[in-house]
């Protein structure tokens, strides 16, 4: 259940990870990892503590047993800014991004690249070595984004999730977290974003994918990982196991019998729907 | 890319992206609080012909204008972070009277400076104006740290430190005009000609006032509009949450913002010393609706993330410009707040209908 193929070390691993908010234990002993080359879907029915163990891997959350292991070596997260520091990125199900600015602003806020010399030190931007190097890593990302220049609040809301994923995946360097990227898509940018997690993935970057959506999940991972109530339950491989499976594990109804029904409905509502804040 | 004119390297590159569409609509919106102060113009230099239209009169507006422009410009960073800074009238008087009672204390003895006597001035001028600036910036970061430490709502907050300033100024000055302020504060410096030259029979003359507004609007154009600091002040205006998801330290930036903002209020009371030679405690109570009207006419909008330097300016003109020429009609200056009133209504109404066909594109 914790990776005893023969795959390659993992880039990001939480061992053992157990996480309480007050008496309420959230997390239990989970064990998970993401390796290069793969996409691994992180599922579970609302309040089983997918966001919690996102939010522990990212640092937002401490957590309160176990430890986080980083290419071999245990780390220890304080702040998202430690978590992006080593590579990990996240794409959150609420975008953060800044409406009122550009997608090239979005792509580099925090980390806007100033001028040479002193007016660099004094703050200037460096606007067109920032378009510049936006162009180039969009295009080779295959991402289209209508007008860098516009204010986001022009872009359809796909195109703006297309700018967080594109930003995620920029800057990236390890890992990248994408919790519930489809969720507010139409057909056609669903598949980009499908794409583009398997781009990412043929770089050698591992994907960590947190979805609702079982169909999606199918298409695009290589292991699905199944959390219950904070424990993971199960492990699936896509090939061999069917949408009935997974959502079996991720209810726990193993013997009930309306089951089929039940994945069924998911199956083909899954998108928007069942979408919550666990 | 499916960028348009991606090809040319000689265009700025953020407006190279922008579609045409949108271009038109900003140009309308910032061009109309222009096309206002335009007209404005017009009006009084046909109605008054040379009375109005004079270098002198051109010279005049700006020093009236110079003091809310300092106020506006603060405000404006402030807004665009969507908050508020209703304190920036107060500071100023309070800065006023810092600056006025340094300079009387250090001037000279208290028989000489009754005496109008100031041996000390060469330093207790600089050293008062010195006093006031960093009294507003005190108030400011005072601002500052308690929107963000406290987490409390700026208008909140500069409601409070608006009483407080406010009082605190008269109990340092006991409620009246600061006597014995050295004269040579207005006639020597507020009134000093650093260039001069003559149009026709008219005297141009660049006073420190007029020539520190410009200084600090262009470095403040250029701070919004081209650096780290202006950008995270847009993307802490547009939505704070994400720009501390990407590492901003929102809390200091704000800090920094509401320092900023008194700063500028520190300076435009020196600017009363400069102009009149005293500080009074009377005015400038409205200068903190004034300057926030000016920002918002020029197209800063109170949700935050959007706003410039350049239509401040423009707000900020506006009813200089009418106070001006209602007097030079003959009409009661009084008019003047009406019809900043009223285009403070209609100049938001347009921005609002201009964003949602922005939204809809």
């Amino acid at each position: 259940m914790d990776g005893t193929r023969d795959d390659p070390e993992p880039v990001l691993q939480a061992v053992g990870i157990d996480k309480y908010f007050g008496p309420v234990r959230a997390l239990t002993n989970v064990h998970f990892a993401a390796r290069a080359g793969e996409i691994v879907a992180l599922i579970g029915d609302n309040g089983a503590g997918k966001s919690t163990l996102i939010n522990v891997l990212t640092g937002v959350l401490p957590h309160d047993g176990g430890e986080i292991v980083f290419d071999g070596r245990p780390v220890r997260l304080s702040s998202p800014q430690e978590a992006r520091a080593l590579g990990i990125e996240t794409v959150y199900q609420d975008l953060a991004i800044a409406p009122h600015l550009d997608a090239v602003a979005n792509i580099f806020l925090g980390r806007e690249l100033r001028l040479p010399g002193p007016l660099g030190a004094l703050g200037f931007l460096d606007r067109r070595r920032m378009l510049k190097e936006t162009e180039e890593q969009l295009g080779r990302l295959r991402v289209r984004v209508p007008g860098l220049g516009r204010r986001m609040t022009t872009l359809s809301g796909g195109q703006r999730q297309g700018v967080a994923v594109a930003r995620a995946v920029m800057w990236a360097s390890k890992v990248v977290i994408m919790d519930e990227p489809t969720a507010a898509f139409g057909v056609a940018q669903t598949g980009q974003v499908l794409d583009l997690m398997r781009q990412v993935r043929d770089t050698g970057i591992p994907v960590v994918f947190i979805s609702h959506n079982m169909p999606h999940v199918f298409e695009v991972a290589d292991r699905i990982v199944v959390l219950r109530l904070g424990e993971i339950v199960e492990e699936l491989d896509p090939k061999s196991a069917s949408i009935d499976d997974a959502v079996r594990a991720m209810t726990g109804s193993t013997r009930f019998t309306g089951v089929g029904i039940k994945a069924e409905f998911v199956a083909r509502t899954g998108e928007g729907r069942s979408v919550g804040n666990a | 890319m499916a960028t348009p004119n991606a090809g040319s390297a000689t265009q700025q590159p953020a407006v190279e992206a922008t579609p045409i569409g949108q271009r038109l609509a900003a140009l309308l919106s910032s061009g109309f609080t222009f096309l206002i102060l335009a007209a404005l113009c017009l009006v009084f230099a046909v109605l008054q012909g040379a009375k109005f239209a004079n270098p002198n009169n051109a010279q005049n507006i700006a020093i009236d204008a110079s003091q809310l422009l300092l106020l506006t410009v603060g405000v404006t960073f402030v807004i665009v972070t969507a908050g508020v800074d209703l304190s920036v009238g107060s500071v100023l008087i309070f800065s006023a009277v810092v600056a006025a009672k340094v300079m009387v204390r250090f001037a000279g003895s208290a028989e000489e400076v009754r005496a109008y006597e100031f041996p000390n001035q060469e330093v207790a001028i600089p050293l008062g104006l010195a006093a006031g600036v960093l009294a507003g910036t005190a108030w400011g970061l005072l601002n500052g740290v308690l929107i963000t430490k406290l987490k409390m709502p700026s208008f909140i907050v500069t409601l409070g430190t608006l009483g407080m300033a406010l009082g605190a100024a008269q109990l340092l000055s006991n409620g009246t005009t600061i006597p014995n302020v050295p004269q040579d504060v207005q006639l020597k410096l507020g009134l000093r000609e650093l260039v001069g030259f003559d149009v026709g029979d008219y005297r141009i003359r660049l006073t420190p006032p007029v020539l520190v507004a410009t200084i600090v609007v262009v470095l403040a154009a250029l701070a919004l509009g081209r650096t780290r600091f202006g950008r995270y002040t847009y993307a802490i205006g547009s939505n704070a949450a994400a720009a501390r998801r990407v590492g901003i330290n929102v809390d200091r930036h704000l800090i920094k913002v509401y320092g900023l903002s008194g700063l500028l209020a520190g300076v435009a009371g020196g600017f009363d010393l400069l102009r009149f030679g005293t500080a009074s405690v009377g005015s400038h109570q409205a200068d903190n609706l004034a300057a926030i009207s000016a920002a918002v006419i020029g197209g800063t909008s109170l949700f935050g993330g959007l706003g410039t330097i350049g239509g401040s300016v423009i707000g900020a003109f506006i009813p200089a410009v009418l106070r001006n020429g209602l007097v030079i009609s003959g009409v009661a200056p009084f008019w003047q707040q009406v019809a900043i009133g009223a285009i403070l209504i209609l100049a938001v109404y347009l921005d609002q209908r201009r964003r949602r066909a922005e939204e809809r594109m």
